[in-house]
């Protein structure tokens, strides 16, 4: 067995170990050595990538292949570069915090949460069209389960929902990576395969993927909360319990994005190229409009899931931007944005298991009360809000320097729409943090209740850490994607654009 | 020496016989004798064909007793359900029995 | 050399580090002082940096004082751009580092006093060391890209520290908006630094180092600028003109200056630090750091700066004459105060014969000069209303009165102060403000005495604060209640230190030698006839002031209030462009924008999908009779199936 499957085995190992053990004691000591391994693999990971690929300049390191379903063409095969590192590390972090956070919840819940990490876990090591998908499916299904029985508030109807239109995503995905599959002779389902059949033109002709391209990013989009497929991300995100809040907004969501970018882009480059326009606008307003939706939100979570809309509309719009520099910032936006969201998930589940109440309307001057969680909650409401020192700041920046090299009207006029976006995330972040944190209790049912215990310190310091880490020193980081990134938007680019399909140029 | 085609007549007229029955009557007993009936012509005809025209082989033989066995089976499934039924609904016909659908 | 200069960043910083994280397991004590030592250690440091920078350095071969680098990393490359984090020493940043550390160190020490016993004095050094920390990072930008970034930061403490006093329903308004204005104004700042990196193909003030003699003009045009020049000659223009937005809203510019009145809800020492001296003039500074490519590339769009700081130094001026809370008026004066720099750098005309000029830039000098001397005696006269504040626990005016008597030493430094502002010689600000007047009247005559009338209305405003505080009619049922009383040393010692240096910085030193337009030494030389005639028409108002204002009874000032009720009430509500804002924010973008597309996004967009499921849902149970579940009528159809098969079949 290769390296990489380590990530999809430990979690089917402690799937198994949480079958037999008994007491929630035992369930906390699987869940803490398994996530614990996870962590400590994707940093060995990274170290290993690291020192790799300085002497190896293959596109996908430590890949692996074995034969599944020969008759289909179907393998399991695997590989990371600089991109799946990043995102296997942002997991790994988001399972282990997420592990803390929901310390109390019973075995069953744990089952389903590891089942979909495996999930997570499995798709961003696959190259294989099929396995990534097979992969994919395995994170959604939990969901279902997850929001439907550990959930709040209208669960039924979230977790329902959220199911149905990812599964309809699924279904475009389905038809996209078939059309891919015979779309390129039928021979393999490997990414890398493909991509590279090129002999002067694409191994698939153009008319295919003008077909294929929108499918599959749509499809991928779905999970990407693309505007106007993203209204599942508020009643989900606010039905779900926490650690399934933080996963699925912090890493979940990521899978839409990189699914858009190694599947949908990178496959197709002439669709992309020519329809791409279609996205790049939807990406726009999806920027826009969650941020300005969530300035009237009363609800916690709803005002988290709608600044989610907006800061993955950034991740799908710098990808759609097709140039290294913005590229490299939409993945950078991604583990920004997973390390962030999941920060804010797990703060608000802290408080909501206080205070039982979500609304903003009922809740004032919890400063006094529990000053650990609201410090961390200004924390991050700072670090969503893209202040230097922590990685929104990084992110945002590189993506808007990187989408200002396209100096055509069309591209221009939606970079400073973009940019809009950073005044009115500080409108509804100090809106909320003005009236949930600051100002007197007016609640006296809340003036009793206590700080974070230590489980849920530790989960959130871990959080902040590694957002105030990435936002400090993201050298590192970038450099390391901006190596995974190079071939795919080189790829990509190598191909012309085709302005008739552009309206706007 | 009966020939074949009385006993094909005979087989075809309770194989209707079962489905007119099958088709129009409401009690459940009643369409239990009437699929027996079927069956029981299905098994004819098994029977007669291979006596008829394969005499070396067994298989007709067989898969009427075969037959045989699963209607019995059958059909002491179908009485328990309906003795169950009766119970609970003091009726067996099938106009009544709609509760479970939907 | 000058390796020392990353401790001027890191020490605040480690403080904030330490004060932030175990803040709450030190003494209120021990934690004001690690903050003030840090500081105390700042300030010695960038002393000791401008002395080396102006005295063992001194000038180059070319005679200007050559900008260091002593640190530049890489922080982040960005494709063929990079964004750099370093130190860059030049007269205008040391200069800058001087001030910041200069006031900061005072308002350290003075706010031992003043935040005695509150709760929180832990977090307020830790924001205090963040705030230095960053603004210290601002002025040492390599970059405009680290510029933006210290920028932002400077914004957050600046927005920690107005919200303080959490509880209270005003700071935290007061934060919210400071933040949002100025997060507003940073977003044109933003699109103007990604148009000026993408044309000229660099983010760094290198220009700075090759601005030597200046006729090499070229020789700062950055690496790829013929990329802007083929996109039109419109493009560096717009890109400075953004960055200015950014400015103006730092440094409250109108129509962006909202924020900053509302920022006095903050403690007054953090007003004095930020909202007066260091922060609120980060937008200036910009302005002169830009200033070489300002006068080489869009030398037209100046006009912009000069007319938007005229009409500030105007309005902020005549609000100042209304409002009854010293702290407002101090802000207002404040705004106008940092208008006349911003004029000042407008008023800079290219040069004749080389880009760079002494003469036709004069305002630059001026500008630099009043910024320095403005951030002493405007701490001076916040720290002093601390201390009235802190005596009589109040803002407004009409408690106060009197208070001479009380408080001797807040009441001189605090005159002094005054005459420095109101620009009457030998105070400090008589110098800048002559300066500046006269780089005004080079420019045109109607912007040098509209300056003049301006710098008129100052003077008798900061009198009239002076006498409703120190004189005019004593509330003495208040103040029998509770007697006001003189602020402790750790107070007065930092009034005493910045009037010292208000009495003396404007004619024991040439500010010229330091920092000029073209950095080789200008002697200041004051021009008589603006000199005279400006100094006459101060005195003039603190006459008129005094007239009506010192006595126990105030006849004249309630005469002329019932006069112009109308504009009196305009004066008072600030014109009412508070409102305005409040109208457009409110009203237009939350009902009119952000509700809507909330609205949408439930009914329309989700209304879509929940219509998809619904519409799924309806269709099974339409055709749900076909699934009856009797099995006689399945058979029956089957067999009807079955035999119109077969009949097709046969036929």
């Amino acid at each position: 067995m290769n390296f990489l499957s380590i990530f999809v085995a430990v979690p089917l190992l402690m799937l198994l170990g949480l079958w037999l053990v008994k007491g929630q004691n035992g369930i906390r000591a699987v869940m803490v050595a398994g996530s614990t391994i996870l962590l400590i693999a994707a940093a060995v990971l990274t170290v290993m990538f690291l020192q790799e690929r300085a002497v190896n300049d293959a596109e996908m390191l430590f890949t692996a292949s074995f034969d599944w379903i020969k008759p289909l063409h179907i393998k399991y095969s695997v590989g990371v570069d600089g991109i799946s590192v990043a995102m296997l590390l942002l997991s790994a972090v988001i399972v282990f915090t997420g592990t803390f956070v929901s310390w109390d919840m019973n075995k069953e819940y744990f089952l389903w949460f590891t089942l979909l990490s495996a999930g997570v876990f499995g798709f961003f090591i696959s190259i294989d069209m099929f396995t990534m998908f097979m992969f994919y499916e395995v994170a959604l299904i939990p969901m279902y389960l997850l929001i439907g029985v550990w959930g709040t508030g209208k669960k039924e109807y979230a977790a329902m929902k959220l199911t149905l239109m990812l599964m309809g995503g699924s279904a475009f995905l389905m038809c996209g990576i078939f059309g891919i599959f015979y779309g390129a002779g039928g021979e393999t389902m490997n990414i890398v395969d493909i991509a590279n059949q090129t002999n002067g033109a694409h191994a698939i002709p153009v008319e295919v993927q003008h077909i294929w391209f929108p499918l599959t990013f749509a499809g991928f989009g779905v999970l990407g909360a693309l505007f106007p497929f993203h209204t599942w991300s508020p009643d989900g995100h606010a039905s779900a319990p926490t650690a399934v809040s933080m996963l699925h907004a912090g890493v979940l969501m990521k899978l839409g994005g990189y699914g858009c970018f190694r599947i949908a882009m990178y496959l197709m480059p002439q669709g992309a190229q020519d329809l791409g326009w279609i996205f790049l606008i939807l990406t726009g307003i999806s920027v826009v409009y969650g941020a300005f939706s969530a300035c009237v939100q009363t609800d916690l979570k709803y005002i988290n899931a709608y600044s989610s809309v907006s800061h993955c509309g950034l991740v799908l719009f710098g990808i759609l931007m097709v140039n290294q520099v913005a590229a490299t910032g939409a993945v950078i936006q991604m583990l920004s944005h997973g390390l962030t969201t999941a920060l804010f998930f797990a703060l608000i589940g802290m408080i909501y298991g206080r205070t039982h109440t979500r609304d903003i309307r009922e809740m004032s001057g919890l400063m006094r009360i529990m000053p650990f969680l609201a410090v961390c909650y200004v924390i991050a409401g700072l670090a969503n809000l893209g202040l230097p020192g922590f990685s929104g700041f990084v992110a945002e920046m590189t993506i808007f320097v990187g989408a200002f090299e396209h100096a055509d009207t069309f591209h221009r006029f939606l970079t400073i729409a973009g940019c809009t976006s950073i005044v009115i995330t500080a409108v509804y972040i100090l809106r909320l943090v003005g009236k949930v944190l600051y100002g007197t209790a007016t609640n006296e049912h809340h003036l009793h209740l206590t700080d974070a215990r230590w489980e849920e310190r530790f989960a959130v310091i871990c959080l902040i850490f590694c957002i105030a880490a990435l936002g400090t020193a993201p050298l590192w980081v970038s450099n390391m994607i901006g190596t995974g990134v190079a071939p795919i938007v080189d790829h990509i680019s190598s191909f012309a654009t085709n302005a008739s399909f552009n309206p706007f140029f | 020496m009966i020939q074949l085609n009385y006993i094909l007549i005979l087989s075809a007229v309770m194989m209707f016989a079962g489905i007119f029955g099958f088709l129009t009557r409401r009690s459940t007993l009643a369409i239990l004798l009437s699929i027996e009936l079927m069956l029981n012509a299905t098994d004819l005809n098994f029977a007669v064909f291979n006596r008829m025209l394969w005499q070396d082989g067994h298989e007709g033989y067989f898969f009427a007793l075969f037959s045989i066995a699963i209607t019995a089976a059958e059909s002491a499934i179908a009485i328990a359900i309906m003795i169950n039924v009766y119970r609970q609904l003091k009726d067996i016909s099938v106009g009544k029995l709609e509760k479970m659908k939907f | 050399m000058f390796t020392y200069t990353i401790l001027i960043l890191l020490l605040p910083f480690l403080s904030f580090l330490l004060l932030g994280l175990f803040g709450n397991k030190l003494s209120h004590k021990l934690a004001g002082l690690i903050g003030t030592f840090s500081l105390g250690v700042v300030f010695l440091l960038s002393c000791y940096t401008a002395y080396e920078y102006f005295v063992t350095v001194g000038r180059g071969a070319s005679g200007v004082y050559e900008a260091f680098v002593p640190y530049n990393i890489t922080w982040l490359p960005l494709g063929s751009l990079h964004f750099d984090m370093g130190i860059l020493l030049d007269p205008i940043s040391v200069i800058m580092l001087i001030v910041i550390s200069t006031v900061s160190f005072m308002v350290h020490i003075y706010s031992f006093g003043y935040m005695h016993g509150e709760r929180g004095f832990q977090r307020y050094y830790a924001f205090l060391s963040l705030f230095t920390m960053s603004m210290l990072g601002l002025v040492v930008a390599t970059n405009i890209f680290q510029m933006y970034l210290f920028w932002e930061l400077v914004g957050v403490s600046s927005y920690l520290l107005i919200g303080f006093y959490y509880t209270q329903k005003a700071a935290i308004a007061a934060s919210k908006k400071a933040f949002i204005v100025t997060r507003f104004a940073d977003m044109f700042f933003l699109i103007g630094i990604l148009i000026f990196g993408y044309y000229t193909g660099s983010f760094s003030f290198s220009f700075v180092n090759e601005l030597k003699l200046a006729d090499g003009v070229a020789a700062f045009i950055p690496a790829d600028a013929s990329r802007a020049m083929a996109a039109g000659s419109f493009i560096l223009p717009t890109a400075l003109t953004l960055m200015f937005i950014g400015g103006a809203g730092k440094s409250a510019m109108f129509p962006l200056h909202i924020w900053l009145p509302d920022a006095m809800e903050g403690p007054t020492p953090v007003s004095a630090l930020i909202h007066a001296a260091t922060m609120v003039v980060a937008g200036v500074y910009q302005v002169a750091r830009m200033f070489p490519m300002w006068i080489e590339y869009a030398p037209q769009a100046m006009s912009i700066i000069v007319w938007v700081g005229v009409l500030t130094a105007f309005y902020a001026a005549a609000v100042a004459m209304a409002q009854s809370d010293i702290k407002r008026v101090l802000a207002f004066s404040t705004i106008s105060q940092i208008a006349f720099m911003m004029v000042a750098l407008g008023v800079c005309l290219p040069g004749h014969e080389t880009v760079l000029d002494n003469h036709a830039q004069l305002g630059y000098m001026a500008g630099m000069f009043h910024l320095f001397t403005h951030a002493m005696f405007k701490a001076c006269l916040f720290l002093g209303a601390g201390c009235i504040i802190h005596a009589v626990h109040s803002n407004e005016m009409r408690e106060m009165g009197g208070l001479r008597k009380y408080m001797p030493v807040t009441h001189f430094t605090f005159l002094f102060s005054c005459l420095a502002i109101s620009g009457i010689p030998p105070f400090s600000g008589f110098f800048s403000k002559d300066e500046i007047i006269t780089a005004c009247f080079q420019y045109s005559p109607v912007v040098g005495w509209v300056m003049t009338g301006i710098a008129a209305m100052t003077a008798f405003y900061m009198f009239r604060l002076y006498y409703g505080i120190f004189w005019g009619t004593e509330n003495k049922e208040a103040h029998a209640h509770h007697t006001p009383h003189e602020a402790p040393w750790t107070m007065t010692i930092p009034l005493i230190f910045l009037t010292f240096i208000t009495m003396t910085c404007g004619w024991i030193v040439n500010f010229g030698s330091f920092i000029s337009a073209s950095g080789l030494d200008y002697p200041i030389h004051l021009d008589t006839k603006i000199a005279i005639t400006s100094t006459v028409i101060a005195v003039v108002s603190i006459c008129i002031a005094t007239y009506i204002y010192k006595g126990e009874k105030q006849p004249v000032a309630d005469k002329l209030q019932a006069a112009m009720p109308r504009l009196h009430q305009w004066a008072y509500k600030r014109f009412y462009l508070d409102e305005v804002y409040q109208y457009i924010t409110h009203r237009i973008i939350f009902k009119h924008i952000s509700k809507p597309i909330a609205w949408f996004d439930r009914h329309i967009i989700d209304g879509f999908f929940n219509f998809l499921a619904w519409g799924t849902h309806e269709l099974g149970f339409q055709i749900r009779g076909f699934q009856s579940g009797a099995i006689q009528k399945y058979a029956f159809i089957f067999l009807l199936g079955a035999l119109i098969l077969m009949l097709i079949m046969i036929l």
